[in-house]
């Protein structure tokens, strides 16, 4: 089936089966590989990305959901190379390591700020609950939401 | 933004910023599941539902018909070498004759894109004549038990014995008995490679590991090609935690590619992952201690078993691991250790962050923990009083030579400052809203862990690493060291800035072709890539000087990198075991809802020994992501198996910690610099992990009451609805014919071991 989504602001077109993922829609069509593939089951939030402004997990959405409308991923933050202030503040505190779950964390962390200008730390535990990172132990990552925040105001 | 101390540079002692950072923020790093070619095919493995199977037949023919399907291969088409191993090479590239783990590969399948391979896999058609499966590590050890493999069921067996066990004096005796789980390393990346076909008959190897060039040894046979001909290179790795140190895609990928002429792509979603690699080892462990009066340890007696599943992977290096630690940091003049492991019809279990110390460190430090009971000593006081220093003979006689600081981490770890009661208080459950304090208790644990840093027992796990330097200045570094996440290509670069007083460093893909840089694991490649690449900043250096500061040729200087010599063990167990050691203290805050078996980590506070910090951010990274996989083993991670079959192989069913069961982790760093060692580094990646669990696990005991002798406690555990585990004394110790493992007598096909003396000086 033909689908046509705009992504990243742009339009494009991509032809899928029914079982296609977004995920993989994304991936394997378009060739945006920022969105991870880590459990295939919305448990881990790697594959997080705006579908009409909510974060969704790619990987539950089939392909079809997004036909005409408007998805946004990791890539789309930075702007010529210039990071958005929560990369930024990822790398600042040290918020990375593996990096596998960072997209997904820096999708999530991006939204929530877009929602809340000063999130306290039990908000951004709760905007980030449903993205698993195996390798910093979150410390670093709730400072990096903070950072952000601070940052922007 | 300068909002981290001293960054300016990026030199040693300064938290500098990832290398690798702002492609891992954008999205644009290539992990090895992103990697794509041209034309290529992806490759899926049909993976054994038994546990225990001879296998009758397989048929293929469906499968080779099957759309877009280009190639089918079982082990009858197996063109070289048929098994491999990281330390002997006894498990089947693929399975041939019989399967002895569920998720063994019995064919793998090339197709033109995944969905399509993975439909032609199931039409492979085997024929499995089911086995009574060994799936209990005790009774593996049962003269009648079935066989896994010809040879027996015990993988190795180690014996260390020192003063008189039987004559000491003790006034106060304690013993416990305790298990330990298996639990998966869980990295977020899942494996994958892409393996291409060379115009000169070879190939060329993109794949996420943790050591390029026993990959490569390991791979050559099996493709019948020499090594030249067989090129690896590191695509990105999303975490490994010890997962990657045994191959997984690595020679699959690189037949079918051989034997289609198309680069072929295989990456496992995250079932084919829990099936695609080796776990950490379940522990059983009956320990006994003997005490003065006055809280000194006089005696230890410790039975330890090792549950090493199918293949051996690096089961008798854990197994060695496990045994040396076993007693525990403290001095203790009469021990004796049994530690074995065995073969069973489980999935093999290998390298996992902290590698033996962990399943041995919650059993001595709840044991140590019964004795300061049974004593009313303090559990810190305790424990300072027996814990070991520079000098210390360990129950293996080798003496501390380099820097052991455990009292100062007990010291520090105890003084860092306990949380405040909450307000308002978050309790077990979170947003269940299940309880409003009334049957809330807290408590508080301590322990500490050590571990060896580098490989032991006389293996020269040496590291080479070239540096260059051109006109700019500019910095290149070239080694075939991983950084699977944790940070090591950052610090290699902090210490070419500070050695060569430059900014721009960059370091240049890691491949086979950089020459021998061993594993990343040990949590060794602090030390010794890092001292591989100071050697080399030293001698770029001095040739700089010659010249006058001619930098008009680049100069470029390569050097390699020893610890200090290990040896085996003799026949009482002595020996110079371990290149050097690294001490941690920890401290774990919880809060129990004892109605429910609700519980909720509060804080956790780490003094580590970590010789000296390089990257301060970066060393406290690893500090609170090893905590939290520790926490994870006390509190909710378990490989559930069933017929020797995992029942949870997914992130819904296998419980990894999330950002609401982790707490603030305090990390403070005890930085007395080792002798010899680069700068005076430790290895920092693995002790954090080893403390966590005995520590969070006395907490639940203080805030309970309860025996708690198994891990991860379950909520059943904390309000009494499940018994303690329950044992029948000791496992016998087996008839051995020495300290080496079982393969090493019987001659069987050789792995790292054998590959690596005669490449080392």
């Amino acid at each position: 089936m033909l689908i046509r989504c705009v992504v990243n602001g742009r339009e494009r077109t991509a032809e899928v089966e029914p079982w296609t993922s977004l995920l993989e829609l994304l991936r394997d069509e378009l060739g945006l590989i920022g969105a991870k593939d880590a459990c295939e089951q919305g448990e881990c939030g790697a594959c997080s990305v705006w579908l009409e402004g909510e974060v969704v997990c790619a990987c539950l959405v089939p392909a079809a959901q997004a036909d005409g409308r408007h998805v946004r991923t990791v890539e789309s933050l930075s702007v010529n190379g210039a990071l958005h202030a929560v990369q930024d503040a990822f790398l600042e505190s040290g918020a990375v390591q593996c990096g596998f779950c960072t997209p997904g964390l820096v999708v999530a962390a991006a939204d929530l700020l877009e929602r809340e200008h000063e999130p306290d730390e039990a908000a951004i535990r709760e905007a980030l609950a449903g993205n698993l990172c195996r390798c910093t132990g979150y410390a670093k990552v709730v400072d990096a939401v903070r950072l952000a925040a601070e940052v922007r105001r | 933004m300068s909002a981290v101390r001293g960054r300016q540079l990026g030199g040693v002692g300064e938290s500098a910023r990832r290398v690798d950072g702002p492609a891992k923020v954008t999205g644009a790093y290539v992990y090895g599941g992103d990697l794509r070619a041209e034309g290529m095919l992806f490759a899926v493995a049909v993976r054994s539902p038994q546990a225990s199977a001879r296998i009758r037949s397989i048929d293929t023919s469906a499968a080779g018909r099957a759309p877009g399907v280009h190639c089918v291969l079982t082990a009858a088409e197996l063109p070289a070498k048929r098994t491999f191993g990281l330390e002997y090479s006894d498990q089947p590239v693929l399975a041939d004759g019989v399967v002895r783990y569920e998720g063994e590969p019995v064919a793998v399948v090339a197709a033109e894109s995944r969905e399509l391979a993975r439909a032609a896999a199931k039409l492979v058609a085997v024929d499995y004549e089911p086995l009574e499966p060994v799936t209990d590590m005790e009774a593996a050890l049962c003269a009648e038990a079935p066989r896994v493999h010809d040879f027996g069921n015990v993988l190795r067996h180690v014996h260390i014995v020192d003063g008189d066990l039987d004559a000491a004096q003790a006034d106060v005796w304690v013993e416990g008995y305790y298990e330990t789980a298996m639990q998966d390393q869980a990295a977020l990346g899942p494996e994958g490679g892409l393996a291409i076909p060379a115009a000169d008959g070879g190939v060329d190897l993109l794949v996420s590991t943790q050591w390029l060039d026993v990959d490569r040894q390991q791979l050559a046979p099996c493709l019948g090609l020499p090594e030249e001909q067989v090129r690896v290179a590191l695509a990105g790795v999303g975490g490994a935690f010890g997962s990657r140190e045994d191959l997984h895609v690595q020679i699959h990928a690189s037949l079918l590619a051989l034997r289609t002429g198309r680069p072929v792509k295989m990456s496992y979603g995250r079932e084919e992952s829990f099936h695609g690699h080796p776990h950490r080892h379940p522990s059983r462990t009956w320990i006994r201690y003997g005490a003065t009066a006055d809280g000194r340890l006089v005696a230890a007696d410790v039975r330890l078993l090792l549950d090493g599943g199918a293949y051996a992977s690096s089961s008798p290096a854990v197994l060695a691991n496990a045994s040396t630690f076993a007693a525990g940091p403290y001095e203790i003049p009469n021990v004796r250790i049994e530690g074995t492991v065995v073969y069973t019809n489980n999935p093999p279990c290998g390298a996992m962050r902290g590698f033996g110390a962990p399943q041995v460190c919650f059993a001595y430090e709840s044991a140590l923990d019964l004795l300061a009971g049974k004593l009313r000593l303090d559990p810190v006081e305790l424990r300072l009083r027996n814990a070991v220093g520079t000098g210390s003979v360990l129950p293996t006689g080798q003496v501390l030579e380099g820097s052991a600081p455990l009292r100062e981490a007990i010291e520090r770890c105890a003084a860092i400052p306990l949380p405040e009661p909450d307000d308002p208080p978050a309790y077990p459950g979170g947003a269940g809203n299940v309880n409003h304090g009334e049957t809330l208790a807290r408590g508080v644990g301590f322990a500490v862990g050590f571990k060896n840093v580098a490989y032991s027992e006389g293996f020269d796990d040496a590291a080479r690493a070239t540096v260059t330097l051109r006109e700019g200045p500019l910095a290149e570094i070239e080694t075939a060291a991983v950084d699977y996440g944790q940070g090591l290509y950052t610090v290699l670069a902090q210490i070419v800035r500070t050695e060569l007083e430059l900014e721009d460093v960059r370091v240049l893909p890691a491949t086979t072709a950089a020459g021998f840089a061993g594993s990343t694991s040990a949590s060794r490649q602090t030390t010794m890539a890092g001292g591989a690449v100071l050697a080399a900043c030293r001698a770029v250096r001095a040739e700089l000087e010659e010249r006058g500061g001619d930098l008009s040729e680049p100069i470029s200087c390569t050097r390699d990198y020893h610890h200090r010599t290990t040896t085996g063990f003799d026949d009482r167990g002595h020996g110079d075991i371990h290149a050097s050691f690294a001490f941690v203290a920890e401290r774990a805050v919880v809060d129990v809802d004892t109605e429910l078996g609700l519980a909720r980590v509060v804080q956790l506070a780490v003094a580590q020994d970590a010789g000296r910090v390089i990257n301060p951010q970066g060393a406290e990274g690893q500090v609170e992501g090893g905590a939290a996989m520790g926490l994870g083993l006390a509190l909710m991670e378990e490989l559930q198996l069933e017929g020797g079959a995992i029942q949870n192989p997914s992130f819904t069913d296998y419980l990894v910690p999330t950002i609401l069961d982790v707490p603030p982790v305090l990390a403070e760093f005890v930085e007395e610099p080792e002798p010899g060692a680069p700068y005076g580094v430790k290895g920092i990646g693995e002790l954090a992990t080893v403390a966590a669990t005995p520590a969070v696990v006395a907490a639940l005991r203080a805030a309970t009451g309860r025996v708690l002798n198994r891990v991860p406690v379950r909520p059943d555990d904390l309000v009494g609805l499940r018994p303690p585990a329950a044992d029948d004394g000791p496992a016998p110790v087996p008839d051995v014919p020495g300290q080496q493992a079982i393969p090493e007598y019987l001659g069987l096909g050789l792995g790292q071991q054998e590959l690596m003396k005669g490449r080392t000086r």
